[in-house]
Parts: structure tokens; C-alpha cells; sequence
């Protein structure tokens, strides 16, 4: 055994809530977040079959305001944020001009002239960098949040009673049996405002709450309050990986990075070529990735033994073809599942492909993605 | 319910138990935590030799796996198959219904106290 202790010390506004429930802390970006509970199996099968409630405070929140913001965000990311309505969310990529991935983000419209852009924790400064970086030319102004906002994140079939008895919440504009997927409303909760969005990172429906950080642990008390009949639990970053690997969901970091261009990823129809005007990262994109750049496939193997980010994905002489960038045993599926990158011409060869699992080779099947898609 | 004082210590987070010229062996309360939850042992088969601070079976958790160290030279006695069947009882009971391989040893290593790991872990 190999001692992981952290050395990090960000903390969310939620921390001593968290350390009270016994959880155990990760780091993670440099914060020291909720890693589990207890059991991350049992908060994996509750979001699946009944609701997880997680803290993701960790992540940052920039704010892109003025009326020059649409024209902005057009230029900015990889999307037609223009075209969106207000109150609408959109997934989108932080493009750099040689096509590769700074971030992934959602981004949701608050009013004509007003965006919310979440991004991952560890790329907070490098997207608030680039977006002031790029906003020289337009009327709008880039303010970093993140410290200012937290984030509760309330997953899984039971979310939207929960969300709806949730003792404080008013004022809820958009009533959230009507709400669709990837739509937000705004609402208060004991008079602050407060955003739901319909969003979520596990494949499950749910709800994402972004509050001001004074009001976050009451807030966090009173959707524990209301979930307690509808079997919520709280939930860390470990079942959250798991979940979202199960829906096939992407981790920057692991199938993300500057190094990948988004049709490697799949995320091909994440990037509009059709908006008119530059954006940035647009020639590159245009012109493709490098002939023969891998491609990102799940796979399934047989057995108990996972394929993990950084192991070999090789063909039967041993050859190594690809890399897996996330993988674990499926708590949901019962068998192990993985993400990687393949050689796009052994894919297209269906040459049979091994994951070499730490010196032993186990047979792996090319799936579509997600692993696991709930039934709606 | 095993009194964890009188069990011996490694840096890799495992406990011995002696008896006689058995020990038994298992990954502690600290070491199953961080794991998180076992899904997954691999452990050497009875009768394999085994030697001191090699490495000789995995212990996979959903999002990460843990190397088992062999703590002594000797050959493995018996690898619990209950544990095989059902690794939870590594997180539930690690030092009791969980420990992993009893090993027939020649000669202990320095180990752990109760009270050194107990710093150790502490630090």
C-alpha cells in the first residue's frame, strides 16, 4: 500500500459539514473535497436508484456580462452561445487556436447580455485568463466568481421531489416539474438568489444549485432535510467518477486535454463550424487533427480486473495501439468498463484489442458509449 | 473482535498476527479507508514462497488498487477465500473476517508496534 495523503488545503464552505458526516477528503484541484462517506458504492447504486446529494464547490463560476457577451462567447468557445435562449444551458469547449481543449464548461444564459460559464476547478485561472484574453476587442466584462458561489449538485430519480420539498427555496420562476433537461431557473433560498439548472455529471436526472458561499451550508441542510424520505445520501468525488464514467461522461484531464482536438473526444458536434465569424480555434479545427490521431472508444472487459488511466491498450502481438484515460470495475454494470484513446486503423480493422492490466492482457470489447443509459 | 494492540505493523499498512510460526496477515482500518470500497483481491495461492517485502497480491478498489506486500519470507498457509468470494470484508472487518493470507514464515523483520503505526498514521 502506498500512503495517498494529500498536501493540499483549499476547503469548501461546506467543509465542516462534510467532516462531521465522516467523510473522507481527497485532493482534488488543489481542494480538499468529499471523496466518500464511508461506502462510495453505496452513494454510486443511491444516485442510480434513488438521489445523491455532492458538493462540488470546487468548481468556478465566471460570470461574462455586456452587450457585447453573445458576439463574445461566439468568438470564445466552441458553440453558438448566441443562439441559446435565456435561461438555457449549453455545453461547450474552451478552444485553444491549435484546436486542443482548455477546458470543457457549461454555460448557461441568464439574461440577453449576462452568461454563467462553469468550468472544472483546475482550470479556473486558465479559462478566466483566456476568456479576459480574448474579450479585448468586445463590449463585456469577465468576473471571476468562483469564491463567491458554491455548488450543490442533487443526482438521481428522486431529485426533483427532493428539490421541490426543499424547505427555503421561493420564488422558483420555472415551476421544476417544467423545467427541461439543460434549462435553469432562477429562484431564492431564504431570500438570496439562487440558480437551478437542470444540469448534471452522472447520467441520472438532477439538479445542479449554485448559491452564494454565506448560504451554502443551509442550503446543503435543507435538501439533506427534504431528501431524508426520498433515501438521498450524501455523495463524494469517488462515486461521482464512477457515474460518470458509467455515462460515459468525460473527465478533463483524462479523455480532455489541450493535447486532443474535441472530434477526437467525440465531441465533434460540440464545435459549430456553421456560426458565422472567427472563433478561436477555428482554422485548426478546420483543418483537422494529424492523420491517424486516436480516437476515444469504451471498452468492456470480462472478469473483475479493471483497466485504469495510464494502462496499455495493445493487440495480440503486444503492440501497443491505444491508452486507457479512465476505467473501473461498473458498480451498475458488474463488469469492468474503460475509456482510451485507439489507433483509429486498428478500430477500423476490428483487430481484436487487450488492455495489458498491469502485466496480464484481458480481452476488450469496443462498445458505444455510454456503458449505462437510464431509462427516461 | 481483534485487539488491535496486540498485532504488529508494517509501513505499507498492513497488520501481522504471530502464532506460533503462523502469520496472518491484512491490510488495516487506515489502508482499507483510503482504498475505499474492495471490489476486487487477487491473493498468491497456498503454498507459493513468498519472500519479505515483495510484492504478492492487488487489492482493487472502484478508483484505485492497493499492492499486497508479502511482510516475512515463508510459504503462504492459506489465502482467505471469503474474502475471495466477498471483498467487502476487507472495508467491513479488516482486521478480523477480512485478513488475507496466513504465511507459514522462517524468520520475522522488524516490525511495527501498535503504538509506532499509530504515529505513523498520525503524522
Amino acid at each position: 500500500m502506498t500512503d495517498p495523503r494529500p498536501d493540499s488545503d483549499r476547503t469548501s464552505p461546506l467543509h465542516q459539514i462534510h467532516v462531521d458526516g465522516g467523510a473522507s477528503f481527497t485532493d482534488f484541484a488543489g481542494w480538499q473535497m468529499p471523496v466518500s462517506y464511508g461506502s462510495d458504492l453505496a452513494e454510486h447504486h443511491a444516485v442510480r436508484t434513488s438521489a445523491g446529494i455532492f458538493d462540488i464547490s470546487h468548481m468556478a463560476e465566471i460570470l461574462v456580462d455586456g452587450p457585447g457577451a453573445a458576439d463574445f462567447l461566439d468568438y470564445a468557445l466552441a458553440g453558438r452561445l448566441s443562439a441559446i435562449a435565456i435561461a438555457q444551458a449549453k455545453y461547450s469547449l474552451l478552444l485553444n487556436p491549435e484546436g486542443g481543449i482548455i477546458d470543457d464548461l457549461v454555460v448557461y444564459r441568464l439574461t440577453d447580455d449576462t452568461f454563467f460559464v462553469v468550468a472544472n476547478a483546475g482550470n479556473r485561472f486558465a479559462v478566466a485568463t483566456a476568456l479576459r484574453a480574448r474579450a479585448e476587442n468586445f463590449d463585456v466584462r469577465v468576473s471571476d466568481l468562483s469564491d463567491a458561489y458554491s455548488l450543490i449538485a442533487v443526482q438521481g430519480p428522486n431529485s426533483r421531489e427532493i428539490a421541490k420539498a426543499a424547505a427555503g427555496i421561493t420564488e422558483v420562476s420555472v415551476p421544476l416539474d417544467d423545467l427541461k433537461y439543460y434549462w435553469s431557473t432562477d429562484a431564492l433560498f431564504d431570500d438570496q438568489p439562487l440558480l437551478i439548472g437542470r444540469t448534471g455529471y452522472t447520467g441520472e436526472d438532477g439538479f445542479e444549485f449554485y448559491i452564494q458561499t454565506d448560504a451554502a451550508a443551509n442550503l446543503w441542510a435543507a435538501l439533506v432535510a427534504a431528501g431524508e424520505p426520498y433515501g438521498l445520501v450524501p455523495a463524494g468525488l469517488a462515486s461521482r467518477d464512477t457515474l460518470r464514467l458509467e455515462a460515459g461522461m468525460p473527465l478533463y484531464g483524462h479523455e480532455l486535454g489541450t493535447d486532443s482536438f474535441p472530434v477526437q473526444a467525440g465531441l465533434g458536434r460540440v464545435v459549430n463550424l456553421k456560426k458565422e465569424g472567427d472563433f478561436v480555434g477555428r482554422a485548426a479545427i478546420e483543418a483537422g487533427p494529424p492523420h491517424g490521431s486516436h480516437l476515444l472508444v469504451g471498452l468492456t472487459t470480462e472478469g473483475k480486473r479493471a483497466g485504469r488511466a495510464g494502462y496499455s491498450v495493445v493487440t495480440d502481438d503486444g503492440s501497443q495501439v491505444g491508452m486507457v484515460t479512465s476505467g473501473a470495475l461498473s458498480p451498475t454494470l458488474g463488469f469492468p468498463i474503460a475509456m482510451a484513446y485507439v489507433d483509429p486503423f486498428v478500430l477500423e480493422a476490428g483487430t481484436p484489442l487487450y488492455i495489458d492490466v498491469r502485466g496480464n492482457r484481458i480481452a476488450a470489447s469496443v462498445v458505444d458509449l455510454p456503458f449505462y443509459k437510464r431509462d427516461k | 473482535m481483534t485487539d488491535q494492540t496486540s498485532l504488529q505493523y508494517t509501513a505499507e499498512h498492513e497488520w501481522i498476527l504471530v502464532d506460533g510460526d503462523t502469520a496472518t496477515v491484512g491490510i488495516t482500518a487506515y489502508a482499507a479507508d483510503k482504498l475505499g470500497d474492495v471490489v476486487y483481491v487477487e491473493l498468491p495461492k497456498a503454498g507459493s514462497v513468498v519472500s519479505g517485502g515483495t510484492v504478492v497480491g492487488e487489492i482493487e478498489s472502484t478508483k484505485s488498487v492497493g499492492e499486497l506486500f508479502a511482510p516475512v519470507d515463508g510459504t503462504i498457509l492459506e489465502a482467505n477465500a471469503a474474502v475471495d468470494a466477498d471483498p467487502s470484508l476487507v472495508n467491513s472487518d479488516p482486521f478480523g473476517e477480512g485478513w488475507l493470507i496466513k504465511v507459514t514464515y522462517t524468520a520475522l523483520p522488524t516490525l511495527l508496534s501498535f503504538d509506532e503505526y499509530s504515529a505513523l498514521i498520525a503524522e
